[in-house]
């Protein structure tokens, strides 16, 4: 293991989250801020206490989720998309690594700032609304194979883009819409009963359910079913990753 | 002097089923400066690309200090440096940091009194704050430089190195590969200038249509180039040269006479020659001289090749 090289990549990387540190600190706070003021604090005061839980309160979990994910996917996507698109890539291609430690570097940057930012959302929320973590252990273990295994998949993505469309287009189209839709404003008990059982295919629902359990002990699905989904999620990612090392695949011609 | 890469029966084809290499065979020894000069096309970036690992090959070997490129990558790309043809450069990082980052990569500890010798080395120790978009293209080439030397490598490509680039930078290019070949490093440079060539190579290596045609010391081919011949037709077929003629640089086809000589020589011998050869009674029937560049060997190799 070149471990010199993954942490020259690791902290290139994170030297490119701090030089736009504005941008990567400011935009999370302020876009949760406005989802308190408006689901919180606006319509969250007409709105039940969901499972025992006020709602400004409820979706916070959820709101962290909804962060870390499509941070962690577009920051490791673009973590390797833009040496492709810049050239510099032929450096990494040339050097002593195998693409073992450039995954390490790349995804372990990524799920770095994922997680920076899904803490700092989480001091924010505390800024408006009251929240006990049940299971603070747990709660840490969830967002941090959260933030890896999303930012496995964004560092699939990368690889796989060919112009900055392509890159944009997954997250976009695909997490966003997933992660709505995966209870993290609501309860999926809330739903009719044919949807829940359409929503149970959606694999992100089990990643929040869980997560919400580490802040209440409540959850929609089993933990240990959550476990399960996100464990899978991770060695699906990690499967693609080894066969993209194995082939070259759109890196190496 | 041993070789330090080898290369054996390379061959790459592409996915579009472009054949780029066709079989290469090149031994770099330890020390010298190898360019490569070919045609755009010709190959010389798929062939250093390969040697560097960026691109795979299709079939054949090639060694760096002994390793195999495939199965002691590790080994072998350690012992590498690559300047590539364009300017790929991370355009927000600092200087220092670029070329720390490529140290890091190649496994090598941070070492800021090494690097900060590599960039006085390239006059860049004033810009090591700067950030890289601030650079003009010249600077940016230096850097690109920088990078390739930051791990110490032995053997450094140089892939078109003065492509596009000023009369001063170009000169202060090759003090640079003068500065390193003194320091030991092997160079391969690529280029399509043949006075590059001819200025800083110790070998010469002609790469057209994915082969390598020649590779020659450049002291031969500068020889070739360095004698002129003077051919002289006579009005009959001269079987045999007279023995008046014997002392002299000189051979016969036909009614050609052909006589080569150094027009570094502070004496060329032509005066005495045709006065010897007036001696003999041949008639003479023209007279014309010749001599060959090394861009007409190029060209010729070249085209010969199409």
């Amino acid at each position: 293991m070149n471990f010199i090289a993954i942490s020259a990549i690791y902290k290139f990387e994170m030297a490119r989250f701090f030089r736009t540190m504005m941008q990567s600190i400011i935009s999370p706070v302020i876009s949760t801020s406005l989802y308190f003021v408006v689901f919180g604090a606006a319509i969250g005061s007409r709105i039940d206490n969901v499972e025992g839980v006020s709602y400004g309160s409820f979706i916070v979990p959820g709101l962290i989720m909804l962060s870390v994910m499509t941070q962690a996917t577009s920051n490791a996507s673009f973590g390797i998309y833009f040496p492709k698109f810049i050239g510099t890539i032929y450096e990494l291609l040339s050097a002593p690594v195998s693409f073992l430690e450039i995954t390490i570097g790349y995804v372990g940057a990524a799920a770095t700032k994922a997680m920076f930012i899904g803490m700092i959302i989480l001091g924010t929320a505390y800024m408006f609304v009251d929240i006990q973590i049940a299971h603070p252990a747990a709660m840490l273990a969830f967002l941090v194979l959260t933030c890896f295994s999303f930012s496995l998949l964004g560092f699939i993505i990368g690889i796989w883009a060919g112009n900055f469309e392509q890159l944009q287009l997954i997250p976009l189209l695909i997490i966003t819409p997933l992660v709505f839709l995966g209870g993290s404003f609501y309860s999926i008990t809330m739903l009719p009963p044919v949807w829940q059982s359409i929503t149970m295919f959606n694999p992100v629902v089990y990643l929040i359910s869980g997560f919400r359990w580490s802040f209440f002990g409540t959850a929609d699905v089993g933990i240990g079913l959550s476990l399960f989904a996100i464990a899978l999620f991770t060695a699906i990612c990690l499967g693609a990753i080894w066969w993209i090392f194995r082939t070259g695949w759109r890196i190496r011609q | 002097m041993s070789s330090i890469v080898s290369v054996q029966n390379l061959r790459k084809s592409y996915q579009s089923g472009f054949e780029a290499l066709k079989g290469v065979n090149l031994e770099i020894e330890e020390g010298e400066i190898l360019a490569l000069l070919g045609p755009n096309g010709a190959g010389k970036t798929t062939l250093i690309s390969t040697i560097c690992g960026i691109t795979v090959p299709t079939s054949g070997a090639i060694s760096v200090g002994g390793h195999d490129t495939q199965t002691g990558f590790r080994a072998a790309r350690g012992l590498i440096g690559l300047v590539p043809q364009e300017i790929n450069l991370e355009p927000f990082e600092t200087v220092m940091n670029t070329v720390q980052f490529s140290r890091g990569l190649f496994g090598k500890p941070r070492d800021d009194a090494k690097i900060d010798a590599i960039l006085k080395q390239l006059s860049l120790d004033d810009k090591k704050d700067s950030r890289i978009m601030m650079l003009s293209g010249g600077m940016k080439r230096r850097v690109l430089i920088a990078k390739a030397l930051s791990h110490e490598p032995r053997v450094l490509f140089l892939d078109e190195p003065t492509a596009g680039v000023d009369v001063e930078l170009r000169k202060d290019m090759w003090d640079i590969v003068a500065g390193l070949k003194a320091a030991g490093v092997t160079i391969i440079l690529t280029t399509h200038y043949i006075e590059e060539a001819e200025a800083i190579a110790d070998r010469i290596g002609v790469i057209s249509k994915g082969e390598i045609l020649l590779v020659q010391d450049k002291a031969e081919l500068m020889a070739q180039m360095g004698k002129k011949q003077l051919q002289i037709e006579v009005s009959a077929p001269v079987d045999k040269l007279p023995k008046a003629l014997s002392g002299y640089q000189l051979t016969a086809e036909g009614t050609t006479l052909t006589y080569t000589y150094d027009t570094k020589n502070e004496r060329t011998g032509i005066t005495t020659l045709l006065n010897d050869l007036q001696k003999t009674g041949l008639q003479l029937v023209d007279i014309q001289t010749q001599q060959s560049s090394l861009e007409d060997i190029f060209v010729g190799l070249v085209k010969e090749d199409t």
